[in-house]
Protein backbone atom coordinates (compact mmCIF):
# COMPACT_ATOMS: atom_id res chain seq x y z
CA UNK A 1 0.00 0.00 0.00
CA UNK A 2 2.45 2.44 0.64
CA UNK A 3 4.66 1.49 -1.84
CA UNK A 4 2.14 2.11 -4.31
CA UNK A 5 1.43 5.69 -2.72
CA UNK A 6 5.06 6.28 -2.87
CA UNK A 7 5.60 5.14 -6.42
CA UNK A 8 2.25 7.08 -7.59
CA UNK A 9 4.25 10.14 -6.05
CA UNK A 10 7.17 9.40 -7.80
CA UNK A 11 5.30 9.16 -11.06
CA UNK A 12 3.86 12.97 -10.02
CA UNK A 13 6.78 14.43 -9.55
CA UNK A 14 8.47 12.83 -12.48
CA UNK A 15 6.07 13.29 -15.22
CA UNK A 16 7.36 16.82 -15.96
CA UNK A 17 10.82 15.06 -16.95
CA UNK A 18 9.77 11.91 -18.15
CA UNK A 19 7.66 12.72 -21.64
CA UNK A 20 5.47 9.94 -22.84
CA UNK A 21 7.39 9.47 -25.95
CA UNK A 22 11.59 9.30 -25.47
CA UNK A 23 12.19 10.61 -28.94
CA UNK A 24 10.62 13.94 -27.82
CA UNK A 25 12.93 14.16 -25.44
CA UNK A 26 15.97 13.80 -27.53
CA UNK A 27 14.71 16.01 -30.21
CA UNK A 28 13.62 19.02 -27.67
CA UNK A 29 17.61 18.58 -26.04
CA UNK A 30 18.41 19.73 -29.81
CA UNK A 31 16.12 22.13 -30.45
CA UNK A 32 14.46 23.65 -27.38
CA UNK A 33 12.59 26.67 -29.14
CA UNK A 34 10.14 24.15 -29.97
CA UNK A 35 9.14 23.32 -26.27
CA UNK A 36 9.23 24.72 -22.75
CA UNK A 37 12.55 24.45 -21.72
CA UNK A 38 12.04 23.42 -18.14
CA UNK A 39 12.52 25.43 -14.80
CA UNK A 40 16.17 24.98 -13.36
CA UNK A 41 17.20 22.47 -15.84
CA UNK A 42 18.38 25.72 -17.94
CA UNK A 43 21.78 24.83 -19.14
CA UNK A 44 21.47 20.97 -19.21
CA UNK A 45 19.99 21.31 -22.76
CA UNK A 46 23.69 22.81 -23.57
CA UNK A 47 25.47 20.22 -22.67
CA UNK A 48 23.80 17.74 -24.62
CA UNK A 49 23.85 19.69 -27.96
CA UNK A 50 27.57 19.98 -26.76
CA UNK A 51 27.89 16.38 -26.57
CA UNK A 52 26.26 15.62 -29.83
CA UNK A 53 28.50 18.34 -31.59
CA UNK A 54 31.07 16.31 -30.32
CA UNK A 55 30.08 12.91 -31.00
CA UNK A 56 29.40 14.35 -34.68
CA UNK A 57 32.55 15.60 -35.01
CA UNK A 58 34.33 12.28 -34.11
CA UNK A 59 31.91 10.82 -36.80
CA UNK A 60 33.26 12.78 -39.69
CA UNK A 61 36.81 12.27 -38.47
CA UNK A 62 36.22 8.67 -39.18
CA UNK A 63 34.40 8.87 -42.62
CA UNK A 64 36.78 11.38 -43.91
CA UNK A 65 39.26 9.04 -42.66
CA UNK A 66 37.66 5.91 -44.61
CA UNK A 67 37.05 8.30 -47.30
CA UNK A 68 41.03 8.62 -47.57
CA UNK A 69 41.55 4.98 -47.66
CA UNK A 70 39.51 4.33 -49.91
CA UNK A 71 40.78 6.70 -52.70
CA UNK A 72 43.77 5.73 -51.84
CA UNK A 73 42.76 1.59 -52.31
CA UNK A 74 41.00 2.91 -54.92
CA UNK A 75 43.84 4.56 -57.08
CA UNK A 76 45.98 1.18 -56.55
CA UNK A 77 43.36 -1.44 -57.78
CA UNK A 78 41.64 0.42 -60.29
CA UNK A 79 44.62 0.11 -62.35
CA UNK A 80 45.11 -2.97 -62.06
CA UNK A 81 41.27 -3.73 -63.09
CA UNK A 82 41.46 -1.18 -65.88
CA UNK A 83 45.07 -3.74 -67.16
CA UNK A 84 42.96 -6.62 -66.99
CA UNK A 85 40.27 -5.43 -69.12
CA UNK A 86 41.84 -7.37 -71.89
CA UNK A 87 41.91 -10.04 -70.65
CA UNK A 88 38.42 -12.16 -71.21
CA UNK A 89 38.17 -9.88 -74.52
CA UNK A 90 39.61 -12.90 -76.82
CA UNK A 91 37.07 -15.40 -75.21
CA UNK A 92 33.92 -13.18 -75.79
CA UNK A 93 35.17 -13.26 -79.00
CA UNK A 94 35.66 -16.55 -79.94
CA UNK A 95 32.76 -18.32 -77.83
CA UNK A 96 30.25 -15.23 -78.13
CA UNK A 97 28.54 -13.61 -74.89
CA UNK A 98 25.17 -16.09 -74.34
CA UNK A 99 23.21 -15.05 -71.37
CA UNK A 100 20.53 -16.32 -72.43
CA UNK A 101 21.57 -19.98 -73.41
CA UNK A 102 19.00 -22.20 -71.88
CA UNK A 103 20.66 -24.96 -69.75
CA UNK A 104 19.89 -27.52 -66.94
CA UNK A 105 22.84 -26.69 -64.37
CA UNK A 106 23.34 -23.04 -63.73
CA UNK A 107 25.48 -22.04 -61.18
CA UNK A 108 25.10 -18.05 -60.28
CA UNK A 109 28.28 -16.51 -58.85
CA UNK A 110 27.78 -13.83 -57.03
CA UNK A 111 30.74 -11.39 -56.19
CA UNK A 112 30.19 -8.83 -53.73
CA UNK A 113 32.68 -7.39 -51.12
CA UNK A 114 33.49 -8.27 -47.46
CA UNK A 115 32.30 -5.09 -45.84
CA UNK A 116 29.52 -2.71 -45.99
CA UNK A 117 29.42 1.04 -45.72
CA UNK A 118 29.98 1.18 -49.62
CA UNK A 119 27.13 2.37 -51.10
CA UNK A 120 24.44 -0.60 -52.98
CA UNK A 121 27.07 -2.63 -54.56
CA UNK A 122 26.23 -5.20 -52.64
CA UNK A 123 22.96 -5.74 -52.73
CA UNK A 124 22.81 -4.79 -56.88
CA UNK A 125 24.70 -8.37 -56.90
CA UNK A 126 22.64 -9.90 -54.69
CA UNK A 127 19.80 -8.45 -56.40
CA UNK A 128 20.81 -9.90 -60.01
CA UNK A 129 21.42 -13.42 -58.49
CA UNK A 130 18.09 -13.60 -57.66
CA UNK A 131 16.25 -12.17 -60.70
CA UNK A 132 18.85 -14.73 -62.80
CA UNK A 133 18.11 -17.14 -60.18
CA UNK A 134 14.15 -16.36 -61.17
CA UNK A 135 14.82 -16.22 -64.68
CA UNK A 136 16.11 -19.25 -65.18
CA UNK A 137 14.27 -21.38 -62.88
CA UNK A 138 11.88 -23.95 -64.37
CA UNK A 139 10.79 -27.89 -64.25
CA UNK A 140 14.00 -30.02 -64.35
CA UNK A 141 16.50 -27.02 -64.07
CA UNK A 142 18.87 -26.65 -61.21
CA UNK A 143 19.87 -23.21 -59.90
CA UNK A 144 22.41 -23.21 -57.49
CA UNK A 145 24.34 -20.31 -55.94
CA UNK A 146 28.10 -19.93 -55.80
CA UNK A 147 28.68 -16.46 -53.21
CA UNK A 148 32.16 -14.60 -53.06
CA UNK A 149 32.14 -12.20 -50.22
CA UNK A 150 30.52 -12.07 -46.33
CA UNK A 151 28.15 -9.23 -47.37
CA UNK A 152 26.23 -11.46 -50.43
CA UNK A 153 26.41 -14.24 -47.90
CA UNK A 154 24.42 -12.29 -45.53
CA UNK A 155 21.86 -11.72 -47.52
CA UNK A 156 21.58 -14.97 -49.59
CA UNK A 157 21.37 -16.83 -46.85
CA UNK A 158 18.18 -15.70 -45.60
CA UNK A 159 16.17 -16.91 -48.28
CA UNK A 160 18.15 -19.61 -50.10
CA UNK A 161 20.12 -21.27 -47.69
CA UNK A 162 19.47 -24.78 -49.34
CA UNK A 163 20.73 -23.29 -53.42
CA UNK A 164 23.93 -21.77 -51.61
CA UNK A 165 26.55 -24.54 -52.74
CA UNK A 166 29.99 -22.85 -51.49
CA UNK A 167 31.06 -19.38 -50.13
CA UNK A 168 34.16 -17.92 -49.94
CA UNK A 169 35.14 -14.58 -48.01
CA UNK A 170 38.05 -12.83 -46.95
CA UNK A 171 38.46 -11.86 -50.48
CA UNK A 172 39.77 -8.39 -49.95
CA UNK A 173 42.51 -9.21 -47.17
CA UNK A 174 45.45 -9.60 -49.39
CA UNK A 175 45.88 -8.28 -52.73
CA UNK A 176 44.11 -9.82 -55.38
CA UNK A 177 46.48 -11.67 -58.14
CA UNK A 178 46.43 -14.49 -61.16
CA UNK A 179 48.78 -16.72 -59.69
CA UNK A 180 51.41 -16.79 -57.10
CA UNK A 181 53.83 -13.92 -58.08
CA UNK A 182 55.33 -12.49 -55.26
CA UNK A 183 58.28 -10.41 -55.84
CA UNK A 184 58.40 -9.26 -52.23
CA UNK A 185 59.21 -12.55 -49.78
CA UNK A 186 56.03 -12.47 -47.14
CA UNK A 187 53.74 -10.96 -49.37
CA UNK A 188 50.50 -13.19 -50.06
CA UNK A 189 48.38 -13.22 -52.55
CA UNK A 190 44.96 -14.09 -53.28
CA UNK A 191 45.33 -16.14 -56.17
CA UNK A 192 42.21 -16.10 -58.47
CA UNK A 193 43.30 -19.03 -61.02
CA UNK A 194 43.23 -21.23 -57.12
CA UNK A 195 40.26 -19.88 -56.08
CA UNK A 196 38.35 -20.64 -59.85
CA UNK A 197 40.11 -24.07 -59.86
CA UNK A 198 38.05 -24.56 -56.27
CA UNK A 199 34.71 -23.66 -58.05
CA UNK A 200 35.38 -25.82 -60.69
CA UNK A 201 36.06 -28.73 -58.89
CA UNK A 202 33.71 -28.71 -56.58
CA UNK A 203 30.65 -27.42 -58.46
CA UNK A 204 28.74 -29.15 -61.02
CA UNK A 205 27.44 -26.82 -63.72
CA UNK A 206 26.28 -26.07 -67.52
CA UNK A 207 26.84 -22.62 -67.24
CA UNK A 208 28.20 -20.53 -64.42
CA UNK A 209 26.50 -16.46 -64.44
CA UNK A 210 29.27 -14.62 -62.95
CA UNK A 211 27.55 -11.60 -61.26
CA UNK A 212 29.58 -8.15 -60.72
CA UNK A 213 30.08 -4.93 -60.92
CA UNK A 214 32.03 -3.47 -63.64
CA UNK A 215 33.24 -0.36 -62.38
CA UNK A 216 32.99 2.90 -64.51
CA UNK A 217 33.49 5.53 -62.21
CA UNK A 218 33.92 6.42 -59.08
CA UNK A 219 29.95 7.34 -59.63
CA UNK A 220 28.65 4.40 -61.26
CA UNK A 221 28.65 0.80 -61.61
CA UNK A 222 27.09 -1.61 -64.08
CA UNK A 223 25.92 -4.28 -62.69
CA UNK A 224 27.26 -6.61 -65.62
CA UNK A 225 26.67 -11.17 -66.01
CA UNK A 226 29.15 -13.05 -67.84
CA UNK A 227 28.46 -16.73 -68.95
CA UNK A 228 30.59 -19.79 -69.25
CA UNK A 229 29.62 -22.53 -70.10
CA UNK A 230 30.64 -26.16 -69.43
CA UNK A 231 32.64 -28.15 -72.21
CA UNK A 232 30.21 -30.30 -73.29
CA UNK A 233 27.65 -27.46 -73.39
CA UNK A 234 30.19 -25.51 -75.73
CA UNK A 235 30.32 -28.82 -78.11
CA UNK A 236 26.83 -29.54 -78.24
CA UNK A 237 25.79 -25.25 -79.28
CA UNK A 238 28.63 -25.82 -81.82
CA UNK A 239 27.53 -29.35 -83.78
CA UNK A 240 24.00 -28.38 -83.34
CA UNK A 241 24.91 -25.02 -84.99
CA UNK A 242 23.47 -22.72 -82.42
CA UNK A 243 25.33 -19.75 -80.90
CA UNK A 244 28.25 -20.83 -81.31
CA UNK A 245 27.71 -22.16 -84.78
CA UNK A 246 31.27 -20.36 -85.86
CA UNK A 247 33.09 -22.73 -83.26
CA UNK A 248 33.06 -25.58 -85.68
CA UNK A 249 34.92 -23.94 -88.96
CA UNK A 250 37.76 -23.26 -86.13
CA UNK A 251 40.61 -25.66 -86.57
CA UNK A 252 41.94 -26.83 -82.97
CA UNK A 253 45.05 -27.74 -82.27
CA UNK A 254 47.00 -29.20 -79.09
CA UNK A 255 45.60 -31.88 -77.12
CA UNK A 256 44.84 -35.18 -78.90
CA UNK A 257 40.79 -34.82 -78.38
CA UNK A 258 38.82 -31.65 -79.18
CA UNK A 259 37.09 -32.08 -75.92
CA UNK A 260 40.12 -31.98 -73.68
CA UNK A 261 40.91 -28.73 -75.33
CA UNK A 262 37.92 -27.20 -75.00
CA UNK A 263 37.89 -28.33 -71.09
CA UNK A 264 41.16 -26.26 -71.05
CA UNK A 265 39.57 -23.61 -72.98
CA UNK A 266 36.58 -23.05 -71.02
CA UNK A 267 38.79 -23.64 -67.17
CA UNK A 268 40.84 -20.58 -68.24
CA UNK A 269 38.30 -18.69 -70.19
CA UNK A 270 36.76 -19.06 -66.56
CA UNK A 271 39.72 -18.57 -64.26
CA UNK A 272 40.40 -15.22 -66.59
CA UNK A 273 36.55 -13.72 -66.28
CA UNK A 274 36.98 -14.34 -62.98
CA UNK A 275 40.16 -11.95 -62.35
CA UNK A 276 38.32 -9.63 -64.45
CA UNK A 277 35.18 -9.66 -62.40
CA UNK A 278 36.76 -9.77 -59.41
CA UNK A 279 38.77 -6.53 -59.52
CA UNK A 280 35.90 -4.75 -61.36
CA UNK A 281 33.99 -5.43 -57.96
CA UNK A 282 36.76 -4.61 -55.50
CA UNK A 283 37.42 -1.46 -57.65
CA UNK A 284 33.37 -0.66 -57.74
CA UNK A 285 33.42 -1.05 -53.95
CA UNK A 286 36.31 0.93 -53.16
CA UNK A 287 34.92 3.50 -55.86
CA UNK A 288 31.83 3.34 -53.76
CA UNK A 289 32.62 3.84 -50.60
CA UNK A 290 35.11 6.97 -51.53
CA UNK A 291 31.60 8.42 -52.79
CA UNK A 292 29.75 7.01 -49.83
CA UNK A 293 32.04 8.49 -47.48
CA UNK A 294 32.36 11.54 -48.94
CA UNK A 295 28.64 12.47 -48.83
CA UNK A 296 28.55 10.94 -45.15
CA UNK A 297 31.30 13.51 -44.02
CA UNK A 298 29.80 16.14 -46.10
CA UNK A 299 26.19 15.39 -44.18
CA UNK A 300 27.93 15.63 -40.86
CA UNK A 301 29.48 18.67 -41.72
CA UNK A 302 25.67 20.03 -42.34
CA UNK A 303 24.55 18.63 -39.11
CA UNK A 304 27.34 20.00 -37.52
CA UNK A 305 26.44 23.86 -38.81
CA UNK A 306 22.97 23.01 -37.24
CA UNK A 307 23.82 22.21 -34.08
CA UNK A 308 26.16 24.72 -33.88
CA UNK A 309 23.69 27.36 -34.51
CA UNK A 310 21.13 25.82 -32.25
CA UNK A 311 23.66 25.60 -29.36
CA UNK A 312 25.04 28.98 -29.87
CA UNK A 313 21.17 30.46 -30.08
CA UNK A 314 20.68 28.68 -26.63
CA UNK A 315 23.80 29.88 -25.22
CA UNK A 316 22.82 33.53 -26.28
CA UNK A 317 19.08 33.09 -24.86
CA UNK A 318 20.46 31.94 -21.64
CA UNK A 319 22.81 34.65 -21.38
CA UNK A 320 20.43 37.41 -22.26
CA UNK A 321 17.71 35.63 -19.68
CA UNK A 322 20.39 35.96 -16.75
CA UNK A 323 20.98 39.25 -17.81
CA UNK A 324 17.80 40.46 -17.74
CA UNK A 325 17.20 38.70 -14.10
CA UNK A 326 20.38 40.39 -12.72
CA UNK A 327 19.06 43.91 -14.23
CA UNK A 328 15.43 43.90 -13.17
CA UNK A 329 16.48 42.46 -9.72
CA UNK A 330 18.93 45.45 -9.60
CA UNK A 331 16.32 47.88 -10.60
CA UNK A 332 13.53 46.80 -7.69
CA UNK A 333 16.29 46.82 -5.18
CA UNK A 334 16.89 50.52 -6.65
CA UNK A 335 12.90 51.06 -6.68
CA UNK B 1 32.85 46.30 -72.52
CA UNK B 2 32.36 44.64 -75.68
CA UNK B 3 35.66 44.15 -76.97
CA UNK B 4 35.45 40.78 -77.08
CA UNK B 5 32.01 40.23 -78.14
CA UNK B 6 33.10 39.59 -81.65
CA UNK B 7 35.63 36.87 -80.67
CA UNK B 8 32.88 35.00 -78.84
CA UNK B 9 29.96 35.45 -81.18
CA UNK B 10 32.47 33.66 -83.97
CA UNK B 11 33.82 30.88 -81.57
CA UNK B 12 30.18 30.60 -80.75
CA UNK B 13 28.69 29.67 -84.61
CA UNK B 14 31.96 27.87 -85.22
CA UNK B 15 32.09 25.81 -82.11
CA UNK B 16 31.80 22.06 -81.72
CA UNK B 17 31.74 20.04 -79.04
CA UNK B 18 34.98 18.08 -78.91
CA UNK B 19 33.08 15.22 -76.93
CA UNK B 20 29.69 14.10 -76.29
CA UNK B 21 27.19 15.34 -73.67
CA UNK B 22 27.04 12.88 -71.00
CA UNK B 23 23.64 12.77 -71.66
CA UNK B 24 24.10 11.40 -75.24
CA UNK B 25 22.90 8.08 -75.90
CA UNK B 26 26.12 5.90 -76.69
CA UNK B 27 25.54 3.64 -79.48
CA UNK B 28 25.56 0.36 -77.67
CA UNK B 29 26.60 -2.83 -79.39
CA UNK B 30 23.53 -5.37 -78.16
CA UNK B 31 24.43 -8.95 -78.25
CA UNK B 32 22.00 -10.56 -77.21
CA UNK B 33 18.32 -9.24 -77.55
CA UNK B 34 16.59 -11.72 -76.34
CA UNK B 35 18.11 -11.80 -72.85
CA UNK B 36 17.00 -8.45 -72.41
CA UNK B 37 13.28 -9.66 -73.31
CA UNK B 38 12.81 -12.67 -71.01
CA UNK B 39 14.83 -10.26 -68.10
CA UNK B 40 11.32 -8.34 -68.65
CA UNK B 41 9.37 -10.49 -68.77
CA UNK B 42 10.53 -11.99 -65.18
CA UNK B 43 11.81 -9.21 -63.93
CA UNK B 44 10.07 -6.40 -64.80
CA UNK B 45 11.40 -3.46 -62.16
CA UNK B 46 15.06 -4.56 -62.77
CA UNK B 47 17.13 -3.22 -65.83
CA UNK B 48 18.81 -5.89 -67.23
CA UNK B 49 22.66 -6.45 -66.42
CA UNK B 50 24.99 -5.48 -68.97
CA UNK B 51 27.21 -8.25 -70.61
CA UNK B 52 30.61 -8.21 -71.89
CA UNK B 53 30.29 -8.11 -75.34
CA UNK B 54 28.57 -4.61 -74.57
CA UNK B 55 32.32 -3.29 -73.62
CA UNK B 56 34.07 -4.53 -76.17
CA UNK B 57 34.42 -3.04 -79.39
CA UNK B 58 32.99 -5.29 -82.66
CA UNK B 59 35.15 -7.05 -84.72
CA UNK B 60 34.91 -6.58 -88.30
CA UNK B 61 33.57 -9.60 -91.09
CA UNK B 62 35.57 -11.18 -92.51
CA UNK B 63 37.20 -9.66 -95.71
CA UNK B 64 36.48 -10.84 -99.20
CA UNK B 65 40.45 -10.25 -99.36
CA UNK B 66 43.32 -10.66 -97.85
CA UNK B 67 44.77 -7.95 -95.98
CA UNK B 68 48.02 -7.23 -95.86
CA UNK B 69 48.42 -6.99 -92.17
CA UNK B 70 47.88 -8.98 -88.85
CA UNK B 71 45.94 -7.56 -86.21
CA UNK B 72 47.30 -8.63 -82.83
CA UNK B 73 45.74 -8.93 -79.46
CA UNK B 74 48.18 -9.97 -77.02
CA UNK B 75 47.25 -9.98 -73.28
CA UNK B 76 48.69 -10.64 -69.74
CA UNK B 77 46.65 -11.05 -66.27
CA UNK B 78 48.46 -8.04 -65.61
CA UNK B 79 48.40 -6.23 -68.93
CA UNK B 80 47.86 -5.86 -72.36
CA UNK B 81 50.87 -6.34 -74.13
CA UNK B 82 49.83 -5.21 -77.47
CA UNK B 83 46.56 -4.45 -78.43
CA UNK B 84 45.57 -4.06 -82.01
CA UNK B 85 48.77 -4.03 -83.13
CA UNK B 86 49.02 -4.24 -86.82
CA UNK B 87 52.12 -6.45 -87.70
CA UNK B 88 53.31 -8.76 -90.92
CA UNK B 89 53.67 -12.32 -88.51
CA UNK B 90 54.09 -13.74 -85.31
CA UNK B 91 55.52 -16.90 -84.40
CA UNK B 92 53.26 -18.58 -81.37
CA UNK B 93 54.78 -21.47 -79.44
CA UNK B 94 51.77 -24.20 -79.78
CA UNK B 95 52.19 -27.45 -77.93
CA UNK B 96 52.27 -29.02 -81.62
CA UNK B 97 55.23 -27.17 -82.55
CA UNK B 98 56.03 -23.41 -83.75
CA UNK B 99 53.45 -22.11 -85.53
CA UNK B 100 53.45 -19.18 -87.72
CA UNK B 101 50.78 -17.15 -88.56
CA UNK B 102 50.25 -14.53 -91.20
CA UNK B 103 47.40 -12.68 -92.34
CA UNK B 104 44.48 -15.05 -93.72
CA UNK B 105 45.80 -17.92 -91.71
CA UNK B 106 43.24 -20.08 -91.61
CA UNK B 107 40.87 -20.33 -87.80
CA UNK B 108 42.56 -22.01 -85.43
CA UNK B 109 42.59 -22.93 -81.46
CA UNK B 110 45.91 -23.82 -80.29
CA UNK B 111 47.17 -24.34 -76.57
CA UNK B 112 50.71 -22.65 -75.99
CA UNK B 113 53.89 -24.53 -74.36
CA UNK B 114 56.61 -22.27 -72.97
CA UNK B 115 58.48 -21.25 -75.28
CA UNK B 116 59.20 -17.74 -77.93
CA UNK B 117 56.74 -15.85 -79.03
CA UNK B 118 58.18 -13.38 -81.89
CA UNK B 119 56.38 -10.86 -83.33
CA UNK B 120 57.65 -9.82 -86.88
CA UNK B 121 56.81 -6.00 -88.05
CA UNK B 122 59.02 -4.76 -90.94
CA UNK B 123 62.51 -5.82 -89.98
CA UNK B 124 61.83 -5.53 -86.44
CA UNK B 125 61.47 -8.98 -84.41
CA UNK B 126 60.26 -8.42 -81.10
CA UNK B 127 60.51 -12.14 -78.93
CA UNK B 128 58.79 -12.71 -75.69
CA UNK B 129 59.13 -15.61 -73.35
CA UNK B 130 55.73 -17.19 -73.10
CA UNK B 131 54.76 -19.59 -70.01
CA UNK B 132 51.64 -20.82 -71.80
CA UNK B 133 48.35 -20.49 -72.29
CA UNK B 134 45.53 -19.77 -75.58
CA UNK B 135 46.22 -18.46 -79.22
CA UNK B 136 42.74 -17.76 -80.98
CA UNK B 137 43.36 -17.19 -84.43
CA UNK B 138 39.95 -15.47 -86.20
CA UNK B 139 39.26 -15.73 -89.80
CA UNK B 140 38.83 -12.26 -90.08
CA UNK B 141 43.20 -12.11 -89.54
CA UNK B 142 42.52 -11.43 -85.90
CA UNK B 143 45.18 -13.53 -83.67
CA UNK B 144 44.38 -12.91 -80.16
CA UNK B 145 47.21 -14.62 -77.82
CA UNK B 146 46.36 -14.81 -74.13
CA UNK B 147 49.38 -15.96 -71.61
CA UNK B 148 50.09 -16.13 -68.01
CA UNK B 149 53.04 -14.79 -67.90
CA UNK B 150 55.53 -13.33 -70.81
CA UNK B 151 58.93 -11.54 -70.99
CA UNK B 152 60.75 -10.12 -73.15
CA UNK B 153 63.48 -12.33 -74.03
CA UNK B 154 66.89 -9.78 -73.36
CA UNK B 155 65.52 -9.59 -69.63
CA UNK B 156 66.32 -12.90 -68.83
CA UNK B 157 69.48 -13.90 -67.14
CA UNK B 158 70.96 -17.23 -68.26
CA UNK B 159 72.87 -17.69 -65.51
CA UNK B 160 69.87 -18.34 -63.50
CA UNK B 161 68.49 -20.27 -66.29
CA UNK B 162 71.43 -22.43 -65.81
CA UNK B 163 71.29 -23.07 -62.06
CA UNK B 164 67.26 -23.77 -62.05
CA UNK B 165 67.80 -26.39 -64.50
CA UNK B 166 70.36 -27.84 -62.27
CA UNK B 167 68.47 -27.39 -59.17
CA UNK B 168 65.02 -29.16 -60.91
CA UNK B 169 67.14 -32.00 -62.36
CA UNK B 170 68.27 -32.68 -58.33
CA UNK B 171 64.40 -32.51 -57.27
CA UNK B 172 63.49 -34.47 -60.29
CA UNK B 173 66.32 -36.82 -58.50
CA UNK B 174 65.19 -37.25 -55.33
CA UNK B 175 61.27 -36.52 -55.41
CA UNK B 176 59.31 -39.40 -53.62
CA UNK B 177 55.23 -38.35 -54.30
CA UNK B 178 53.70 -37.78 -57.90
CA UNK B 179 52.98 -34.64 -56.84
CA UNK B 180 56.77 -33.85 -56.18
CA UNK B 181 57.75 -35.43 -59.61
CA UNK B 182 55.08 -33.61 -61.44
CA UNK B 183 56.03 -29.90 -59.96
CA UNK B 184 60.04 -30.98 -60.64
CA UNK B 185 59.29 -31.84 -64.58
CA UNK B 186 57.50 -29.14 -64.88
CA UNK B 187 60.13 -26.71 -63.59
CA UNK B 188 62.89 -29.12 -65.93
CA UNK B 189 60.33 -28.39 -68.91
CA UNK B 190 60.25 -24.39 -68.49
CA UNK B 191 64.02 -23.99 -68.08
CA UNK B 192 64.83 -26.37 -70.34
CA UNK B 193 62.19 -24.20 -72.69
CA UNK B 194 63.87 -20.91 -70.85
CA UNK B 195 67.38 -22.26 -71.93
CA UNK B 196 67.30 -23.57 -75.55
CA UNK B 197 65.13 -19.73 -76.54
CA UNK B 198 68.27 -18.22 -74.63
CA UNK B 199 70.79 -20.59 -76.67
CA UNK B 200 68.84 -20.86 -80.12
Amino acid sequence: MAMAALRREGRRFATPLISPNPATVFRSSIIPSEEPVLSGVRCISTQVVRNRMKSVKNIQKITKAMKMVAASKLRAIQTRAENSRGLWQPFTALLGDTPSIDVKKNVIVTISADKGLCGGINSTSVKISRAMHKLNSGPDKENKYVVLGEKAKAQLVRDSKKDIELVMTELQKNPLNYTQRSLVAGVKWVMVSVMADDILKNVEFDALRIVYNKFQSVVSFLPTVSTVLSPEVVEREAESGGKLGDLDLYEIEGAETKGEVLQNLTEFQFSCMMYNAVLENATSEQGARMSAMDSSSRNAGDMLDRLTLTYNRTRQASITTELIEIISGASALEG
Amino acid sequence: MFRHGSRFLARATTMTWRRPFATDLQAEYVADSSFAEAWKKVVPNVDPPKTPSAFMSPRPATPSSIPSKLTVNFVLPYTSELSGKEVDMVIIPATTGQMGVLPGHVATIAELKPGILSVHEGNDVNKYFVSGGFAFVHANSFADIIAIEAVPLDRIDPNLVQKGLTDFTQKLNTASTDVEKAEAQIGIDVHSALNAALTG
